[in-house]
């Protein structure tokens, strides 16, 4: 088995990684000319840029000074590099590979930084609630949006946000993970057409898949709306996703095995259950995690399934249950800060549990050494 | 698996030349009880959930008959949201639903673009990996996340930036906002519109949301390219941006057309950001950067508790317009994105 296992740690690990080829065409290093020229452009366009922007234009903020920088440094630093070329060289073309550089460089980090404020501000402004320990223990029955942090806490959402997303787990994952087997490893006709309706409702927006239930469920059976309710809610929009993102990893399972294990005289249910999932296995794991991921964090079909409490409901069949994203969504629309600190420390919360998920599906999903 | 398919006798293509050809050996395979049964079993799961996500979409499809006959086909061009007096329509929503998606997309394609050309080609090997998962983790991140963020920290940068563009090229109609710019932002005239809750600003947590989904299509399709002429691309002396416009572009095209589409179907959908945001407002109106706006799932969000059964249907139906159109999107990406792929590299 050992021999299997880099095979499928992971869809995106199962595509020829380039990494290794490409490695001889980054081995060019930069200049001192090259640094002096990006040095030089970069303080000389921050000088320009303060002259013109804080003194000449009728401009103000701090947004348009940096973008401004970001213009007048590409300028200068297209021209200084035009100036540096060799005189009989065209220059255009290092011209345009050191502009299109500084676009490429600027983009995830963009994208980083605004990444990093958001985790930044999101702790920052729920600090306050956090530290409390009751933050964790307690819930709100009986405390004021207003009361100090010393008292209430998130413990009803976080075992809500528990219970809807076990009940989730348990209805979408065998299903999910069965039909992926049946379109992947059966196949046929009507595997074709399963895929095919599976994948057009990956496309179900989460909030329609909780209008379905409420108007099904809740307005037509008068089920109340509950935690259970939620639960579906989510299943029906994860049952695709789960199904899809299985039989994508079943799918990568190189057809070689499959036939190597009919050649030994198994069986299919003998090669599903010993060759292609243990195979899969870390790949499944890291798709199930991520969709299940997605359901912790999914707020909309919330909103129309289950009201928020303010105390401990383990009863998922009767009475509203809060979870994490609604006493967020809540808490931010209260109007009172105190709430809206605690809604930022739940959001903290609701950040740390995902983080965990995802560290745990790179976890399960890490090349493993030893054999079994 | 083929050799376990059973071949009839009769299937073997009759053909005179093949005659005097020894014919193809007919494989034949008993499966053993347990494999019938496993058979079995995994097919019926496998219709029971189609039956079950089918009837979702067949449900939304038949709200739609009541929705019509109460409303008529006025349904689709009415602008007014207005279930007090039973006038709904979904114009405005439909629109606002394009104009946050696109707009989001505006932004999200090049930021997406230019991070994954950045950690296939520019990135240093060991930063590659720590980049992939970082994209794929901000793809968990919930989007009531994004939302708060925009809200409380971008929002009034946001203001500032729509109030300098709609100052200087107001004049085109998708950045005029129907107010005197020379008022200061936070002390616009009554009954004139603001900077805040416009398609613009809901559009920032979109288009964080739709980033990940685009970079990861976008960068697995640009490392794909084949080593051999970007070597060549650089042997003959190309910079490192000719080896990319000469190569990788062209080779990753359909990644870049089907992420972007992808990210688009996934931007429609994109419901609590958008309802922290915007100020709601039915209106079909072109100009993304004034304040208020509607899209369909913000609409069900806020109108599914008051509605009377027949504006229930109206919402179903307007849900299931929304599900057709991310449907149409993401079919129409997958098709791109799998007609790029070579498909091979899977079998041993």
């Amino acid at each position: 088995m050992t021999a299997l296992q880099p095979v499928a740690s992971a869809v995106e690990d199962v595509v020829p990684a380039p990494a290794l080829d490409e490695a001889p065409l980054l081995t060019r290093s930069s200049t001192r000319e090259d640094r002096l020229t990006l040095v030089g452009a970069a303080v000389g366009s921050l000088a320009m840029t303060w002259v013109l922007y804080e003194r000449l234009l009728p401009f103000s903020g701090s947004i348009g000074f940096v973008v401004g920088w970001y213009v007048v440094f590409m300028a200068f630093y297209a021209g200084l590099t035009a100036l540096c070329s060799p005189a009989e060289g065209r220059p255009w073309p290092v011209v345009a590979d050191r502009l299109m550089s500084t676009l490429v460089c600027a983009a995830p980090a963009i994208v980083g930084l605004a990444l990093l404020s958001m985790v930044a501000t999101t702790v920052a402004k729920g600090m306050d609630a956090l530290v409390h320990a009751n933050f964790y223990s307690t819930d709100m029955s009986g405390v004021s949006p207003s009361s100090p942090y010393t008292a209430g806490g998130i413990a009803h959402a976080m075992v809500g946000t528990l219970i809807e997303v076990a009940i989730a787990i348990a209805i979408t994952l065998p299903l999910g993970v069965t039909t992926a087997v049946y379109m992947a490893e059966v196949g046929g006709r009507g595997a074709r057409v399963v895929r095919t309706v599976v994948e057009a409702m990956t496309a179900l927006p989460s909030i329609v898949a909780g209008l379905f239930i409420y108007s099904t469920l809740i307005v037509r059976v008068h089920f109340p709306s509950s935690g259970f309710a939620a639960a579906l809610a989510l299943s029906v929009m994860g049952l695709p996703i789960m199904a899809r993102a299985s039989d994508v990893v079943l799918r990568v399972v190189p057809g070689g095995l499959r036939e190597a294990s009919y050649a030994l005289g198994a069986g299919r249910l003998q090669t599903v259950w010993r060759v292609v999932l243990p195979t899969a296995r870390p790949g499944l794991a890291t798709a199930l995690i991520l969709g299940v991921a997605r359901m912790v964090g999914e707020t909309s079909p919330l909103i129309l399934t289950t009201g928020a409490s303010t105390f401990m409901n383990k009863d998922p069949f009767h009475n509203p249950m809060n979870s994490l994203p609604l006493f967020i969504y809540n808490a931010v629309g209260s109007g009172e800060p105190g709430f809206e600190t605690r809604g930022y420390a739940a959001a903290t919360v609701l950040l740390a549990i995902v983080l965990c998920l995802f560290l745990f599906a790179r976890f399960i999903a890490r090349p493993r050494k030893a054999s079994r | 698996m083929s050799t376990l398919t059973a071949t009839p006798p009769g299937e073997v293509p009759p053909g005179d030349p093949a005659d005097a050809l020894p014919r193809p050996r007919v494989v034949t395979a008993r499966h053993s009880r347990q494999d019938v049964v496993f058979v079995n079993g995994v097919r019926v799961v496998g219709f029971l959930v189609l039956a079950i996500v089918g009837s979702i979409g067949v449900f939304l499809g038949i709200q739609a008959k009541p929705t019509l006959s109460h409303y008529g086909l006025r349904f689709f061009t009415e602008q007014r949201w207005l279930p007090s007096e039973d006038i709904v329509g979904m114009a405005a929503v439909f629109v606002g639903t394009v104009e946050v998606a696109v707009t989001a997309l505006v932004m999200a394609f090049p930021l997406a673009f230019f991070s994954a050309l950045f950690i296939t080609d520019w990135a240093p090997a060991w930063l590659r990996p720590v980049l992939i998962r970082a994209v794929d983790m901000m793809a968990a991140v919930p989007s009531i996340i994004f939302g708060l963020w925009v809200l409380f920290v971008v929002q009034p940068h946001a203001t500032r930036v729509a109030h300098w563009i709609s100052t200087y090229v107001g004049w085109i109609p998708v950045f005029k906002v129907h107010t005197d710019v020379h008022y200061p932002i936070w002390n616009q005239s009554p009954g004139y519109a603001s900077y805040e809750g416009s398609a613009f600003v809901a559009a920032i947590a979109v288009a964080m949301m739709v980033f990940p989904m685009a970079t990861s299509v976008m960068r697995e399709v640009f490392g794909e390219a084949p080593v051999g002429e970007k070597e060549a691309a650089l042997a003959l002396g190309a910079t490192r941006w000719s080896m990319v416009r000469t190569v990788v572009i062209p080779f990753g095209r359909s990644g870049i057309i089907g992420g972007t589409m992808l990210a688009l179907g996934r931007a429609l959908g994109e419901t609590i950001s958008v309802l922290l945001i915007i100020s709601q407002a039915f209106q079909v109106k072109p100009n993304i950067l004034e304040s208020g706006t509607s899209t369909i799932s913000a609409l069900i969000a806020t109108d599914y508790k008051e509605a009377t059964p027949t504006q229930l249907s109206a919402l179903l139906t307007c849900g299931f317009v929304l599900f057709l159109m991310t449907l149409l999107v993401n079919t129409i990406a997958a098709r791109i994105v799998a007609r790029g792929r070579s498909g091979a590299g899977t079998e041993i």
